[in-house]
């Protein structure tokens, strides 16, 4: 028989690994003390954070809440935290200059963002899409008040067009491209001659209005979000379309899109906002009242889509070419292979990119206050600027940051909840 | 094994004359003229670069040809979009890396083109889609994702997803190439199967033991142009082309 030839007789089954390899006491030797040099790394740092946290917590813990001046809390114990700060103005921080007896509204506006964003962001269990429609209109209406049928009549306008889409299509012409045109017709028609009549009716046969509130005093955190959470839902599909132009095969297109990218990459977020706020009232004609809050949202929506186009453009490229052929064979037109083919696939490539845009964009908000919007940081300027805070900083900040953490945290966290539930490999 | 002819008809399917293209300044396919009749198998073989591919692919315009006619169905291919869409959603093809939707699972990778071409209605289209995939002999893996499942497998329901359009003709590029040995047979016998059903077929493969069995002619392309055509019999056993020898005699001698 020669040397190499071997058969194996009995076959050998699976035993449970060593006690020192799982379970705790295997992640503590193989996390912290896995090397001397490791285990060296972590006792430094469990030193450091030991450091931090004897400091902070004392301070903190130990905050006055009740105080009436910064004067006050240094003359009762200079070593802890002032929170009386927030306890005195937390209603400017989160409002700004709304006016008081009108804080229900914004508070309103809140919690129907949340309620609209549960069925966007869980689809799968909550299914009230129509409250996500009508939540735009409704927010501006509580927000900036006035006659609520300022903003109904867009959604009257536009229920309208799309009646009469359906209707060309169904009656006059099978093609969506001139019935789509019909459709746009009509629209113009509408706001343009119709739309003034029917506010004008409905204002008197059903008055339902709000006391108007001007943009300028909309501040605080509600500020932030309205900028931010507008910004973020209208850069999305801005951002989409931008990628896909910038892939376009039609020149003309194509060179539209990487310019607009390009040009609003290339430009600091502030040189917009300066530009939203001074400049642009030189190019509008004398007297046009375009309000400063949507000029900051246009601004800052260009800004992240730019952004956003760039990281859906990598999640483009990171699909085989095999998707588009195997679409496209089986006769679906371009956005149809776009929407239900692709797009799935390359959001969800982009998912990490797109959350971190939409994160940046938010905290970007607050860079208003460069151009005197009273976003929580430029309040906490103007709250400074009283004599009887004046001088304190670290409990200010440490809330106002606190607040977008919370937030930015949460996006972050459902980012990868997103991530796990469209895994499909395994 | 004898195999029935009985299918093809005098009815033609796809009517290519004189058709050339271009990558740039390079000449992939040179005159090419083919007339494919309804019911009839083909295999289309010869060396890598040869353009065979390129053919079928230009058959339902992944690609562009820039000289010539080709006629699918009735149907001219031209840079009318409305034929273009038409054309693909009556002429399947299955691919060499399967290419299946990977967000899918695999009864909705069968049910997406039916429900959005063919407007028919979901839950007909499942009905349909279970019974490709019972044909391609998988339907317990109908609820998985491609992910999941192996390349014999994947590439079988990706011959069911476009069975699932009902094609008139269906195209094969270098399906086998990229599985595993031992997952050859099951794509090939899935193939077998459906050319017995009488499909018109064009495969551009390697198998030779496939096209021996299932091919009504067997075209033998190289540099872009067909070079020799026939029945697998002669073909294979009387090849008149040197070219055609010195082909076969590099992927037969081994």
């Amino acid at each position: 028989m020669s040397k190499i030839a071997f058969v194996q007789k009995n076959k050998i089954p699976p035993s449970p690994a060593p006690i020192s390899e799982v379970g705790f006491i295997g992640w503590v030797k193989q996390n912290l003390f896995s090397s001397w040099f490791n285990s060296l790394l972590t006792l430094i740092s469990i030193y450091f954070i030991f450091i931090i946290l004897r400091d902070f917590i004392p301070w903190a813990w130990g905050g006055h809440w009740n105080t009436k001046s910064l004067r006050e809390c240094l003359d009762l114990n200079p070593d802890v935290a002032c929170f009386s700060v927030l306890t005195a103005r937390w209603k400017q921080l989160l409002f700004g200059l709304y006016p008081a007896e009108e804080y229900w509204r914004p508070t309103v506006t809140f919690i129907f963002l949340i309620l609209s964003m549960i069925p966007i962001l869980f689809p799968k269990y909550f299914k009230f899409f129509w409250f996500s429609v009508i939540y735009p209109g409704l927010a501006i209406w509580l927000l900036w008040g006035g006659s609520i049928w300022g903003v109904g009549i867009v959604y009257i306008g536009l229920s309208l067009g799309i009646f009469t889409f359906i209707l060309l299509l169904k009656l006059v012409s099978k093609n969506t491209v001139l019935s789509g045109i019909g459709a746009l017709i009509f629209l113009i028609v509408f706001f343009m001659f119709l739309s003034n009549y029917l506010v004008n009716f409905l204002n008197i046969i059903l008055p339902i209005a709000l006391p108007p509130v001007e943009s300028l005093k909309m501040g605080g955190f509600t500020l932030s979000l309205i900028v931010g959470i507008t910004g973020i839902v209208a850069s999305f599909p801005i951002g989409i379309l931008l990628a896909l132009g910038r892939q376009s095969n039609l020149p003309i297109i194509k060179m539209i899109c990487v310019g607009f990218i390009e040009f609003i990459r290339g430009v600091p977020l502030i040189t917009l906002l300066f530009v939203a706020s001074v400049l642009l009232n030189y190019f509008l004609p004398p007297g046009t009242n375009f309000d400063i809050v949507l000029r900051v949202i246009i601004m800052v929506t260009f800004f992240s889509a730019a952004y956003m186009a760039e990281v859906i453009r990598g999640g483009l490229a990171g699909l085989p070419l095999g998707q588009h052929e195997a679409s496209a064979s089986l006769g679906l037109t371009y956005w149809q292979s776009q929407r239900l083919v692709i797009m799935p696939q390359a959001l969800k490539i982009s998912i990490p990119g797109i959350v971190n845009t939409f994160i940046g964009l938010f905290k970007d908000t607050t860079l208003v206050s460069i151009i005197s919007l009273r976003d929580p940081v430029g309040l906490a300027s103007t709250i400074r600027a009283d004599q009887t805070w004046n001088g304190i900083y670290w409990e200010l900040y440490v809330a106002i940051g606190l607040m977008f953490f919370i937030f930015c945290f949460g996006m972050s966290q459902y980012s990868q909840y997103l991530e796990r539930k469209l895994k499909t490999d395994k | 094994m004898e195999k029935t002819k009985i299918n093809i008809t005098d009815e033609v399917a796809i009517h290519i004359s004189n058709m050339n293209k271009w990558y740039g300044n390079f000449h992939v396919l040179r005159d090419i003229n083919l007339e494919v009749m309804r019911g009839e198998r083909i295999v289309v073989c010869g060396p890598s670069g040869s353009g065979k591919s390129t053919l079928i692919r230009c058959i339902n315009r992944l690609e562009e040809h820039q000289k010539g006619r080709i006629i699918v169905d009735g149907t001219e291919l031209t840079t009318d979009l409305k034929n273009i869409d038409k054309i693909r959603s009556e002429v399947g093809m299955v691919f060499q890396h399967f290419n299946l939707f990977p967000h899918l699972t695999t009864l909705e990778n069968c049910t997406l083109a039916p429900i959005w071409v063919r407007e028919t209605p979901e839950k007909d289209a499942q009905d349909i889609a279970m019974e490709m995939l019972e044909k391609v002999k998988i339907p317990e893996q109908a609820h998985k994702y491609p992910g999941q499942l192996s390349g014999g497998q994947q590439q079988r329901v990706a011959i069911a997803r476009s069975l699932c359009m009902k094609p008139r003709i269906m195209l094969f590029d270098e399906v086998t190439s990229a599985l595993d040995p031992e997952m050859i047979k099951e794509v090939l016998d899935t193939m077998i199967q459906l050319a017995e059903d009488g499909m018109t077929m064009i495969c551009v493969t390697h198998e030779m033991g496939f096209a021996r069995q299932v091919a009504d002619r067997v075209i033998f392309m190289d540099d872009g142009q067909i070079v020799e055509q026939n029945e697998p019999e002669s073909f294979f056993n009387k090849p008149q082309s040197d070219r055609t020898k010195l082909f076969l005699s590099q992927i037969l001698g081994h």
